[in-house]
């Protein structure tokens, strides 16, 4: 599905992704941890093309093609979906006429027709349902004056919508009650495939006992410094970061 | 931001001209010249008079210049103040209007043909100097309703035009509006008479046409007492590398009880992206709340001319009246907008709106400029004043003028302004959803005016979000 190889990037001139080896294959939940600043968005932002990172060195395949030859736009039509940590505002505009918006270009570039106003209220509706969001959020406009849990969900709603081969969701738990928490999680696990992939990005392990992945990966200081499955996720629950960044140091 | 750079905007799609043999009289500003318009129109003595005292007046004023942007001296003697098509200014029928000038109107997307035209709105078709048609005419008549170029309002109801022209912008207001009073030549005239709810919109459309020459209309609606009238206004000009100036002046006079909702969407031509051509629109439109609830309100959409000076004001003057202004105005490549209102509270109780929404690409300059005066009687006026600018790119400027004059303890105001640029956040977040750049910025920028649009009659908020996706599309790479 994925395949990055030693991805190095810059933010404002300062090297903060220092050699990234990550291959997702289709049907696979990775889990990515790794204390504050390491640099876990960043690689999400990477990865979907935000213009302020610069990527120095590496590359990554997604789905057979170059990603970098391809602009966020076409990374999103291509399928690639990112959850962001702190979803944008955008006042004015409905939350469904956004999501109506990008489903219908995804759509374009896979060859399908376009969905009318009916049939896309229909979709909508529906997949509001597997989020438990309720219908008056179709008509605000997008995250404007959502709660941050509210924010999340609709990350994910939209998400459940676009259908995405590959998703990035950067701390959806953060911010969460514990209620909410499940919600998400269940909603993810409800739109896993076995030919899509999940790359989820967290801080705490929390979020972890309601999404299993298959994988865990630490990041630590812009590096991947051990991966492993579900297990090491619990070990770094007992025992921090400093020992694998410990490790990192002796490694 | 420094992906975003300001690229081509598309082509004025409006900016043909049309081929009809025209009758112009001589660049020039003089008596004379102001005789011979006035000859040419037919007009009673009365209007020729109040044109030479407007002119002599503005012989003793100075144009006024604005610290915000600089534009090229006009000289006022090399423009032709009147043209008007040879064959038939004024026809008696749609069918009688030259054959050339019908097709301008139905490329322009309007057309003059009765049965043709969706029957909830008349048109008044202003070409250069004249009024070539006006539609529905008879159907408006038998509800009493006058509406028919200003041309013919002078001729057939000079009563009506004699006890409102000048009313609410007196020749002497300022240096446009003197010199427009001097030189009218067309516009439109509605009048609704006592309880009477005008059953279609009224609209006008202007064209310029001619080079050369520079377009004065004049405007005038009365709402007698409960009468209730919507009207909107359309315009356009042929691309011309030389600038042309458009000096009109618009009057509305709401009587007790009465409502005027007075709509514009202005896209005359904005010159090149190098900045090269395009209208000077420096426009005086005023309406006057005469009477008790009455209320008015200004929507307007500016997207179009190189200058834009313009700020629809409401006159509050009888008790409980409203006053609302909301507008959007988008400059582009190099356009320089200057707009705003001025809300002057007299009757007790009396309540304004201001809405402003200024966004600005590429290196255009967009400036609020708005007056909130109450004076020492107008007990427990109101006024709220919401002013955002937006800018697109990093070249471009947006200034906020607010002059607030209260001299009465019991009223309140309210302001509050925002500036925004269209984050890289913003657009990255929309393109991450599979939404190219261009119509992520119209979405954003669309989102942004809502609150405007929303007050635009439905088919005109609708070409109005599409004409400001093309007046952006390009502004970012
Ligand atoms: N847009 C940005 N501008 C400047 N610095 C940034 C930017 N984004 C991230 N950084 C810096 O990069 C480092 C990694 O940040 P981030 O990827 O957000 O970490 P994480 O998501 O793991 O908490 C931090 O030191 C952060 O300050
Ligand atoms: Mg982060």
């Amino acid at each position: 599905m994925i395949e990055i190889k030693n991805l190095h990037a810059n933010v404002a001139g300062k090297e903060i992704l220092k050699g990234i080896d990550l291959s997702v294959h289709a049907g696979e939940v990775h889990a990515i941890m790794g204390p504050n600043g390491s640099g876990k968005s960043t690689l999400a932002q990477v990865l979907a093309g935000h213009p302020a990172y610069e990527v120095t060195e590496g590359e990554v395949i997604f789905d057979g093609k170059n990603l970098f030859d391809l602009d966020p736009e076409e990374r999103a039509q291509e399928g690639l979906f990112l959850a962001f940590q702190y979803p944008v505002e955008i006042p004015g505009v409905s939350n469904s006429y956004f999501l109506k918006a990008g489903l219908n270009e995804i759509r374009k570039h896979r060859g399908l027709e376009p969905l009318d106003a009916m049939q896309f209220l229909k979709l909508l509706k529906e997949k509001m349902k597997l989020v438990e969001m309720d219908s008056s959020f179709i008509n605000r406009p997008v995250n404007e004056g959502f709660s941050g849990g509210e924010k999340k969900r609709n990350e994910i709603l939209q998400m459940a919508v676009l259908e995405p081969k590959l998703a990035i969701l950067d701390e959806t738990d953060s911010g969460l009650d514990i209620d909410a928490l499940k919600i998400v999680a269940d909603g993810v696990t409800k739109l896993k495939r076995p030919d899509n992939a999940a790359i989820v990005v967290t801080h705490y392990q929390r979020l972890l006992n309601y999404i299993v992945p298959d994988f865990v990966h630490v990041l630590v200081n812009g590096r991947i410094v051990k991966s492993g499955t579900k297990e090491l996720a619990l070990e770094l629950e007992a025992s921090g970061y400093d020992s694998v960044k410990d490790a990192a140091a002796v490694a | 931001m420094d992906s975003m750079e300001v690229l081509v905007n598309k082509e004025y799609k409006y900016g043909f001209v049309t081929d009809v043999a025209t009758d112009t009289v001589p660049a020039g500003l003089n008596e004379d010249i102001i005789r011979l318009i006035s000859q040419k129109k037919g007009e009673p003595e009365f209007m020729l008079n109040w044109r030479l005292k407007a002119f002599r007046h503005w012989l003793t004023m100075e144009e006024p210049h604005w610290p915000n942007f600089t534009y090229p001296k006009i000289d006022y003697q090399s423009i032709s103040y009147y043209s008007a098509p040879k064959k038939n200014p004024k026809a008696n029928s749609i069918e009688e209007v030259d054959k050339e000038i019908l097709e301008t109107y139905e490329k322009l997307g309007i057309s003059l043909n009765e049965q043709k035209r969706l029957s909830g709105v008349a048109v008044d078709a202003v070409f250069d100097s004249v009024s070539v048609a006006t539609t529905f005419q008879e159907t408006l008549a038998k509800q009493g309703i006058i509406f028919c170029s200003m041309s013919e309002a002078i001729q057939k109801h000079p009563d009506l035009v004699q006890k409102y022209l000048g009313s609410v912008v007196p020749p002497t207001d300022n240096f446009f509006a003197a010199l427009n009073s001097a030189v009218f030549t067309d516009g439109s005239f509605c009048f609704i008479p006592k309880g009477v709810r005008c059953p279609m919109e009224l609209s006008t459309y202007f064209r310029i046409n001619a080079a050369e020459t520079g377009q004065f209309e004049r405007t005038l609606i009365v709402a007698e007492e409960g009468a209730y009238v919507s009207y909107l206004e359309g315009c356009t000009a042929p691309i011309r590398d030389t600038n042309q100036l458009h000096a009109a002046v618009v009057e509305l006079v709401a009587l007790d009880d009465a409502q005027i909702k007075y709509s514009t969407v202005q896209n005359w031509y904005a010159g090149n992206k190098q900045g090269l051509g395009g209208i000077y629109n420096f426009v005086t439109k005023r309406g006057k709340c005469a009477g008790k609830n009455s209320k008015i309100s200004w929507t307007q959409v500016e997207t179009g001319s190189a200058i834009t000076w313009k700020y629809p004001s409401v006159i509050l003057l009888g008790d409980n009246s409203i006053g609302e202004f909301y507008s959007v105005a988008v400059v582009n490549n190099h356009q320089n907008a200057d707009t705003g209102t001025k809300m002057t509270h007299i009757g007790k109780n009396t309540k304004s709106t201001v809405i402003s929404k200024g966004i600005s690409a590429g290196q255009g300059n967009n400036t609020y400029r708005g007056q909130i005066k109450v004076v020492p009687n107008a007990t427990n006026a109101r006024n709220y004043t919401q002013c955002d600018s937006m800018l697109i790119g990093n070249k471009c400027s947006a200034n906020t003028f607010p002059y607030i004059e209260v001299r009465n303890t019991s009223s309140s105001v309210e302001h509050e302004a925002s500036t925004s640029k269209i984050g890289e956040d913003q657009l990255f977040y929309c393109k991450q959803r599979g939404i190219d750049t261009e119509n992520a910025i119209s979405m954003i920028v669309n989102g942004f005016a809502k609150e405007v649009f929303k007050n635009l009659p439905m088919e005109f908020a609708v070409e109005a979000q599409k004409l400001l996706g093309i007046s952006l599309e390009g502004s970012v790479g």
